[in-house]
């Protein structure tokens, strides 16, 4: 009998409406650490993955809007609590893809924060947003802010746990759902992440994460007609950009590109990134007896 | 009081007992109003850096009356020469004098324009019925007061827009592309630059081609009020023009406000670059009228909502959605309603309902009214005369409908009205829902929980409450799903003209 244990490999699989299944497709791909070893296999997710996302999504698109503002922030300060709580965890996620100790601690700190910046916003941006309009006629009228439904997302590239938080944060909290693509060369922490949002009060179908290929999955997330908006972060090549922009005419998608280099800076994070995801209802009524 | 001075009280139309008969009651004279004080040019160049200049090639084309399909003017026919001058122009007043002047002398210059708008009102008025058909009654007491309304709304942000987007510095974008549609045109003009403006851009603009006229008054008015030149260029022209501006590379900002299919186009064309862009499509709004509704006010309501301006409004609430157990009463007061409606001579102030804009709109709503029989649905038209020229449509509605019809699933853009029922609240809510659009929506019932409720389910960017129709510069406007993208009006609007 040996007394050295084999340690137990996760199997990285995709996050959807609270599950966490294989690819339909049966398909992985491979995902090495800074020197060329393998880390794991990282599902490559289908167009019917996408496709069934989009329609998880869709289901839980109601009942997610319908919660309460105080209830939704207190959800997202939950994702940040279970966050803080698995700090380990993600430590041992960056390490291997090149994150120095600090660096991934710091990635993490600013991953935590940026949630609990948004967990504030939930209950005000309707405040700040929002408007009561003088008319010049007898009516009351008034503008509130409203989710556009479904979102797709394109995670960014380089920022597999930051960015990732920074992307989902502003969607949900306003009361959208999503369907968000991993980070391809670094799928892994976004798969965690889903561990940590699965634990953390997140209605299952609010948040789906698919790990693949952007090339693969594109013009997908874009020419879907239930999708009602789709963001990207990165500077993308200019011909996937054209064929997104493109495809989101199908269906009037609002496309939403803001390329963000640094995670950590103050213009990571916005409530205008929140308003992104918005429409806004203008209600009349007349006023009289 | 005696029994014979009860008979003698006047005879009072009541519904649906005794049919709704005004003319018995009133008899209407013409009452038309005068349009010799106006002066139509013969024919309209553009204009272009503060001066009205010849088309590069030549070219113009026809304006028609289409109430009397009698020429008004003829138009000039921008094109790529024309539109790539127009934006230069454009660029050059934006970096130059119009960037040196304060938000306040800004500010200034619009509520100038507001103000001459005011003072030339009637003539505007006549000439946006003349050009584009609708009752002057509606231009007179809504068009043109309402385009005031928007500059002098607009013309108070210029100086403040720090307080519109909080945490903020906003700054103009540069030169605006504009094009807007052919059922208000003054209206949509002044939505589209009034707020342009206030954000200290500058503009290209290209009104529809066959309600130009006022776009070229309105020019006018901008040379005589002394904006500095070249901050409003007024290109004409059709569908060709349009794509110049959209597709000019040195244009920051392209709004459309038009149909959705038009809008899908442009929006792929601006695919791959980092224009801003608005758009304000398309809709089918649902008009959802509950059994504890004011019977009567729906009625009107919905009068207003789908026979408004002809139909020709992007937002008329073209499906009526009734509840069962009043579902009769409804449409019975309806048609009795419709009969009183007076379709006419634009210009003459009793008419409720004018010309359809073109002989192009005229037959595509002839076509859906082909459809709708087609398709099996029942057609109640009023048997109201129309005039023998010009292009005129009777009020319509449709019974016995489904939702998968076409003629309650696509636009149709006239005076076209479908009547469906519905028993459940969460049915009028699935119906009403159920369109690729959601740009309005209008509810009636007493009661207000029940008001906040659909309201809160109905995914359109306005809600309409026991009235229809209504506008105000400081309300946004706008819609969801296939709609559009952004917002028109209030603070809302403005940001779609600023770098935040």
């Amino acid at each position: 009998m040996s007394d050295s244990r084999i340690d137990v490999k996760k199997t990285y699989k995709m996050y959807l409406g609270g599950n966490f299944p294989r690819s339909e497709s049966g398909r992985t791909y491979k995902v090495y650490d800074g020197d060329k070893n393998l880390l794991a296999n990282a599902c490559q997710g289908s167009r019917k993955d996408f496709r069934d996302a989009v329609k998880i999504a869709r289901g839980a698109f109601s009942g997610w809007s319908a919660r309460s503002a105080y209830n939704r922030g207190q959800i997202l300060y939950r994702i940040a609590e279970m966050l803080e709580d698995r700090r380990d965890q993600f430590m041992k996620e960056l390490g291997p893809i090149g994150f120095k100790t600090a660096e991934a601690e710091a990635d993490i700190n600013a991953s935590i924060d940026r949630l609990i910046y948004y967990a504030g916003w939930a209950d005000k941006y309707q405040q700040v947003f929002g408007s009561i309009n003088p008319v010049a006629s007898s009516h009351f009228n008034f503008s509130l802010l409203e989710p556009t439904g479904v979102v797709a997302a394109f995670a960014p590239e380089k920022s597999p746990l930051l960015g990732l938080a920074s992307v989902i944060a502003p969607i949900i909290v306003g009361g959208n759902t999503c369907v968000v693509l991993a980070s391809e060369e670094y799928p892994l922490p976004a798969i965690s992440f889903a561990e940590v949002l699965n634990s953390s009060d997140v209605p299952g179908g609010v948040v789906n994460i698919l790990t693949g290929f952007r090339e693969e999955l594109s013009e997908h997330f874009s020419t879907h007609m239930d999708v009602n908006a789709m963001v990207y972060t990165d500077k993308l090549p200019q011909e996937m950009k054209k064929s997104i922009d493109e495809n989101a005419s199908l269906n009037v998608k609002r496309i939403i590109n803001k390329p963000i280099d640094d995670w950590y800076s103050e213009e990571a994070q916005s409530p205008y990134f929140l308003t992104n995801f918005q429409e806004t209802k203008t209600t009349w009524h007349p006023v009289g007896f | 009081m005696s029994d014979t001075e009860t008979k003698e009280a006047p005879y009072k139309p009541t519904s649906p007992n005794s049919k709704l008969d005004f003319e018995s009651v009133w008899e209407y004279a013409p009452a038309p109003q005068t349009s010799d004080f106006v002066e139509v040019k013969e024919r309209y160049d553009l204009f272009i850096g503060g001066k009205f200049v010849k088309p590069s090639k030549g070219r113009y084309f026809k304006s028609t009356n289409p109430a009397t399909e009698e020429e008004i003017t003829e138009f000039a026919e921008a094109t790529q020469k024309d539109v790539d001058k127009a934006v230069k122009a454009a660029r050059k007043a934006f970096e130059g004098e119009w960037s040196r002047i304060s938000a306040k002398e800004r500010g200034k210059y619009i509520y100038r324009i507001a103000r001459m708008i005011q003072e030339r009102a009637r003539e505007f008025a006549v000439l946006e019925s003349m050009d584009g058909g609708k009752p002057i009654r509606e231009s007179r007491d809504v068009d043109i007061p309402l385009v005031a309304a928007y500059f002098f709304y607009y013309a108070g942000w210029a100086d403040k827009l720090e307080y519109a987007f909080p945490g903020r510095k906003p700054k103009p974008l540069g030169v605006c592309g504009q094009i807007i549609p052919w059922n208000f045109p003054l209206l949509m003009l002044a939505w589209k630059i009034a707020p342009a403006l206030a954000c200290g851009n500058t503009v290209v603009l290209k009104p529809a081609e066959t309600t130009s006229l006022t776009a070229l008054k309105f020019a006018e008015l901008v040379r005589d009020c002394g904006l500095p030149e070249g901050v409003v260029n007024i290109v004409t022209g059709a569908g060709q023009t349009g794509a110049e501006i959209v597709n000019h590379k040195d244009i920051d900002k392209v709004a459309f406000t038009g149909s959705t299919q038009v809008g899908k186009i442009i929006q792929k064309s601006l695919a791959g670059t980092d224009k801003k862009y608005t758009l304000e499509l398309g809709g089918k709004g649902a008009l959802v009228i509950f059994e504890d509704a004011p019977i009567d006010q729906a009625v009107e309501g919905i009068i207003n909502a789908i026979y408004f301006n002809q139909g020709h409004v992007c937002c008329a609430g073209s499906r009526l959605l009734v509840q069962e157990g009043v579902a009769d009463k409804v449409i019975q007061k309806l048609k009795d309603r419709l009969e009183t409606l007076i379709v006419g001579d634009p210009l003459d102030k009793n008419t409720d309902i004018g010309a359809i804009n073109s002989k192009e709109q005229f037959e595509t709503v002839n076509k859906y009214l082909e459809l709708g029989v087609d398709e099996g649905a029942d057609i109640y038209q009023s048997k109201c005369d129309i005039p023998e020229n010009g292009y005129f449509i009777r009020p319509t509605l449709f019974t016995n409908v489904s939702q998968s019809n076409r003629v309650v699933q696509e636009e149709i853009f006239g005076p076209v009205l479908t009547v469906q029922t519905f028993r459940t609240a969460d049915e009028g809510i699935e119906k009403a829902n159920n369109t690729p659009y959601g740009l309005a929506s209008g509810v009636w019932t007493d009661k207000g929980s029940k008001i906040f409720q659909m309201g809160s389910k109905m995914r359109s960017g306005v809600i309409w409450a026991n009235t229809y129709n209504k506008f105000d510069p400081t309300s946004p406007f706008g819609g969801y799903k296939e709609s559009g993208v952004g917002r028109e009006g209030g603070l809302h609007g403005l940001a779609a003209y600023t770098k935040i």
